[in-house]
């Protein structure tokens, strides 16, 4: 079974994660058009490479960010979200 | 014949520990140590199986279950299937029987398949089955003919246990590598376990002797492996799949041990491969190593004038082990035109046994087993028919050399390459944390104890414990241990490349000339390698055989895929024991005691409804329903998602992920909320109580409780607001209790005043409940005067107890999930993944009401803005069945419109209250409007009508819920 690094519990078996899909921008609702909007809602890109994606440490309620390379099937690094400066 | 030799030094046999065992019906005695096939040469016994396909007469051929030819299956109460008698220890008292024979071992009738083989050509299966008119002939024929042991179905259960272990470095194989590794590991301070699948640790340097006593420094090695603290020994495990991050299912008896190393060191040693000749496979041909094991584990002379066929320099060595115990040599034959030079050879010189080089076998003769061997003179791959003899003898050893035992490696996700010095693939690129040593790496003779040293080092440093070290020096000889072409071809055929599928030579230049030439399209059409062996005696000369076709190097042929896992296990081990998590509420057992029966609700057990003697489950559900309408009913509703928000930013966060209007509620009043996905997709719903200007209270569904709570704590990580999310979903208990007599009921139990101006609808309040510091929320799921009581989890019991005492007097009953489904529909109040599915917006479900578009955001308002540009599909609608017929409709049901899909019912049932059955559907929205007729289409295909009607179906106004007037009901 894989290992996955909590940011705050440290590597602990794949299992205790929930993955969450990529980390994608939302697109401003009130200025992009419905094109835009439905392909932020609807589409992913599923090729493979180095993917930024949300995890979840259910145990003890952590979100965080994971890079991985899905070639490779590597864990690149973790870290907690960071919220951009406002 | 076979037979037990006198007491070999260091042999496994414990001679003063007989064991009674029976093959075939007959009664025979081993001793503890013997593995099946050890105990059965002993007895002389030497006809051990028959092969897959043609039924060919089988015995030994590696002693190590690197082949399938002993098979056996034990009846009794140690049924078993399919054991593999090289590595399956002799128990007292096993009923063994060959597998896969009709009639007995020496004369089985499907032995006629054998001279039929002309008509089972390779890549037969896809031929026979290409034909439908003719795929039940050969099914039936090819069920009766193949296959393995029989299954007992009647057979005792027995149970396989997992458990999880964790160490530094993992020593896979402890042969002088894996010996090496494991102590320059735990020398260094690591923690190591040391696994290998057979009895005794010490690999084949125990029984690879040339003639002479053990190797000293292997017999110091492991006497000090077995000393060390720092070193667990795991003997009779199997090291059978190798998982990321360097997981290792390790398979010993009855248990798998799921293992997690920080490195993994593969000594794994290499297997040698079989010679393909004529007749290759007649019993009494057996590889050089497994002549070794038998006579140094076993103490064991299999034959005693053999042909030793060499193409190494391990066949000199097995040449003198077998002399050294009363095996006579009457010839080697040599398939290299020179030979160099050693030790062993001169020996063999000195003992005046001749030697033929560049020769090969080009045939063995014989009947059950073998008689002679047809040597003829060798040269580029091919025998010279013209100057063939004959030896006279009674076995065959082939030593020519040795696959590498790659299977973990390439798990793991190791590169191989071809070594054409060698003649084996080597490890090429290792993956971060594993490394290999000894034979699988290519290092043989007496450097592979430096290899494991390094290789245990580097281990132990990848884990963090000591220094790699600085030997770089290549260990690896430059000699060649494998012969380039073992192989020799035969007009007659029967020259047996895997011995599981029976496959000849010819069959391989057949499959590539039909088109099958790259190895994992040669693997499958062929079967090479598909057999209970996967391979291991086989992949090697497939490879070779079709690079020669090709004219290409194996290296270029490459290799198929290894998968886990890499030894046949019984299937149990894969099943094992099924563990699913349930939650109980605080109260279960109290359910549980007034007899309630359990349903899952998402990963909760709630009671379905309370049993009662005498009465149906329906009798039953009606009679909870009809307490709560006339009087007073109770139903845990703890399993609701139960979950506090508190500060500033609490009213606003909610704004956000909820469609509703939350910020200008006041304290001590609850609302409706609905949840939307980003595509503007109905999630959940539920009510949220405003307890204080910065502490929200809200609940969510039952099986969206944990969704929602995660998401929620995803959203405020992205937006940072002002705000905590608390899971009080586990830590709260909650009651419904609901009827008309339901505030009188309270009452009793409160001082605080619950009259309609105190405690109005929707109203939220903390107060106390006997004594107990509760929430309580006053809402109308059930359509009823209702109070919905939350309470820390450890005060559930006594409150449960306290409220169906203070009902007591008014009729209360507890009442279940399917009386509580009922009454909501009743009320026409959906549930959110019932009467919605994925893709149900607000508007098909009829919660537009709830939906505040004015807001400037909330999680699908941008979706559901583009939505309503759209014309609607789809309705939840209400609607009402008459007649017989009713009763057959059921939830999912199909609604039809001229001959089309248009919708499907979404819940039903009967209505005691209204004396008809009601529902709800999703309905294709020309169909909605009140009193259209439409019909659902049964199970049985009838189509029965329903109409559409306006929900709620009772109490439409309300009242019962909502005001004073519902205590005169209940007067």
């Amino acid at each position: 079974m894989k290992i996955m690094t909590c940011p705050v519990n440290g590597p602990r078996p794949v299992s205790e994660f929930v993955y969450a899909g990529e980390v994608c921008d939302m697109p401003d609702p009130s200025q992009c058009d419905d094109a835009s909007w439905a392909d932020y809602v609807f589409n992913r890109n599923g090729a493979p490479g180095i993917k930024k994606e949300w995890w979840y440490h259910a145990p003890s309620g952590t979100w965080f960010i994971a890079e991985r390379d899905t070639v490779r099937d590597i864990v690149l690094a973790t870290w907690l979200h960071r919220p951009v400066a406002p | 014949m076979s037979t037990r030799l006198p007491q070999v030094a260091g042999e496994w046999v414990e001679r003063d520990q007989p064991l009674e065992f029976s093959f075939e019906g007959r009664r025979y005695g081993g001793y503890q140590g013997d593995n099946i096939t050890s105990a059965l040469l002993a007895n002389g016994v030497d006809l051990l199986g028959r092969s897959f396909k043609y039924h060919r007469p089988r015995s030994v051929l590696s002693a190590a279950g690197h082949d399938a030819n002993l098979v056996m299956q034990s009846g009794g109460r140690s049924h078993q299937p399919n054991l593999r008698a090289d590595t399956t220890l002799l128990q007292a008292g096993m009923q063994l029987t060959p597998v896969n024979v009709q009639g007995s071992l020496a004369s089985d009738r499907g032995s006629l398949l054998d001279r039929l083989s002309a008509l089972l050509p390779v890549g037969f299966y896809y031929k026979a089955f290409h034909s439908k008119r003719l795929f039940p002939f050969w099914e039936a024929l090819i069920r009766r003919y193949g296959g393995l042991g029989q299954i007992d179905i009647t057979a005792p259960r027995r149970f396989t246990a997992k458990r999880y272990d964790f160490c530094d470095v993992l020593v896979v194989g402890a042969g002088a590598a894996g010996l090496s590794a494991a102590l320059a590991a735990a020398d260094a301070g690591a923690r190591v376990v040391l696994v290998d699948e057979n009895l005794r640790i010490g690999g084949s340097s125990v029984f690879d002797r040339g003639g002479e006593a053990p190797d000293p420094a292997v017999q110091a090695l492991i006497r000090n492996v077995e000393r060390h603290p720092g070193i667990r020994i795991r003997t009779l495990t199997l090291a059978c799949g190798y998982y990321t991050d360097h997981w290792i299912a390790l398979i010993e008896g009855a248990r798998m041990t799921k293992l997690r190393a920080r490195a993994v060191v593969i000594t794994t040693g290499a297997i040698e491969q079989p010679a393909v000749f004529r007749n290759n496979d007649l019993p009494g041909i057996m590889l050089g190593s497994a002549a070794q094991r038998l006579i140094y584990r076993h103490a064991i002379r299999p034959f005693d004038r053999v042909v030793v066929l060499a193409g190494n320099d391990a066949a000199y060595r097995t040449a003198l082990d077998l002399l050294g115990h009363g095996i006579s040599i009457v010839g080697i034959v040599d398939l290299r035109q020179s030979i160099p030079s050693s030790p062993a050879l001169q020996a063999l010189s000195a003992a005046q046994v001749p030697l033929h080089a560049g020769h090969c076998i080009q045939e063995a003769l014989g009947g059950l087993r073998v008689e002679g061997a047809v040597i003829a003179p060798f040269r580029d791959g091919e025998a010279d028919v013209s100057k063939r003899f004959l030896l006279p003898c009674n076995g065959i050893v082939m030593s020519t050399g040795w696959a590498p035992a790659g299977g973990l490696l390439y798990q793991a996700g190791a590169t191989m390459r071809y070594d054409d010095t060698l003649g084996q693939f080597i490890p090429d690129l290792l993956p971060e944390g594993t490394y290999a040593a000894g034979r699988v790496n290519g290092v043989y003779g007496g450097n592979r104890m430096a290899d494991g040293r390094c290789a245990g080092l580097a281990a132990a440093a990848h884990a963090g414990i000591g220094q790699p070290s600085d030997n770089t020096a290549n260990l690896r000889e430059g000699t060649a241990q494998s012969h380039p072409w073992p192989i020799v071809s035969h007009a007659g055929g029967k020259n047996f490349v895997d011995f599981d599928e029976d496959l000849q030579l010819k069959d391989f230049a057949n499959a590539v000339q039909e088109g099958f030439d790259n190895i994992e399209l040669l693997k499958r059409y062929t079967t090479c390698g598909m057999g209970p062996s996967q391979g291991k005696h086989s992949n090697m000369n497939a490879i070779r055989i079709l690079a020669r076709l090709r004219g290409e190097s194996p290296g270029q042929v490459g290799t198929t895929t290894a998968r886990p896992f890499i030894e046949p296990v019984p299937l149990a081990h894969l099943g094992g024991r099924g563990f699913n998590a349930e939650r109980e509420t605080p109260v279960h057992a109290l359910h549980a005691a007034a007899g309630a029966i359990f349903m899952p609700a998402g990963n909760w057990q709630r009671p379905e409804y309370y049993a009662v003697d005498g009465m149906s489950r329906e009798a039953a559900i009606r009679a909870e329903a009809l307490a709560v309408r006339s009087g007073v009913g109770l139903i845990d509703v703890g399993t609701l998602g139960k979950i506090e928000i508190i500060g500033p930013d609490a009213g606003a966060f909610l704004e956000r992920v909820y469609t509703g209007r939350f910020a200008n509620m006041r304290p001590g009043t609850t609302r409706y909320g609905v949840m939307l996905d980003e595509a503007a997709v109905v999630i959940d719903d539920g009510v949220v109580a405003r307890l204080s200007e910065q502490c929200f209270y809200f609940t969510t569904t039952t099986s969206g409780s944990a969704g929602v709570y995660r998401e929620l704590g995803r959203l405020n990580t992205l937006w940072q607001m002002n705000c905590g999310i608390v899971n009080l979903t586990g830590h709260c208990a909650a009651f419904n209790l609901a009827g008309p007599k339901s505030r009188e009921v309270l009452q009793t139990l409160t001082g605080s005043e619950l009259g309609q101006q105190a405690f109005p609808y929707l109203a939220a309040r903390e107060i106390d409940i006997a004594g107990m510091p509760a929430r309580v929320l006053r809402i109308g799921f059930v359509g009823e005067l209702g109070f919905e009581i939350h309470v820390p989890a450890e005060h559930a019991c006594t409150l449960w107890q306290a409220l169906l005492q203070a009902g007591a007097a008014a009729g209360i009953r507890p009442f279940g999930v399917e009386a509580q489904r009922l009454l909501r529909l009743e009320k026409g109040h959906l549930i959110i993944g019932q009467d919605t599915d994925g893709l149900t917006n607000p508007d098909e479900a009829g919660v537009a009401w709830a939906v505040k578009m004015d807001k400037p955001f909330f999680v699908g308002q941008r979706s559901l803005t583009i939505i309503r540009k759209q014309a609607p599909v789809q309705q939840l609608a209400g609607f009402s069945l008459d007649g017989e017929q009713a009763k057959k409709v059921r939830e999912c049901h199909l609604v039809i419109a001229e001959g089309q899909m248009a919708g499907r019912v979404t819940s039903v049932a009967y209505s005691p209250t209204l004396k008809c059955y009601v529902g709800l559907a999703m309905l294709r929205t020309d169909l909605t409007a009140i009193g259209t007729s439409f019909t659902i289409r049964v199970t049985d295909g009838k189509l029965v009508a329903a109409r559409v009607v306006a929900t709620p179906f009772y109490d439409a106004e309300g009242l019962r819920q909502k005001t004073v007037a519902a205590e005169g009901l209940a007067a």
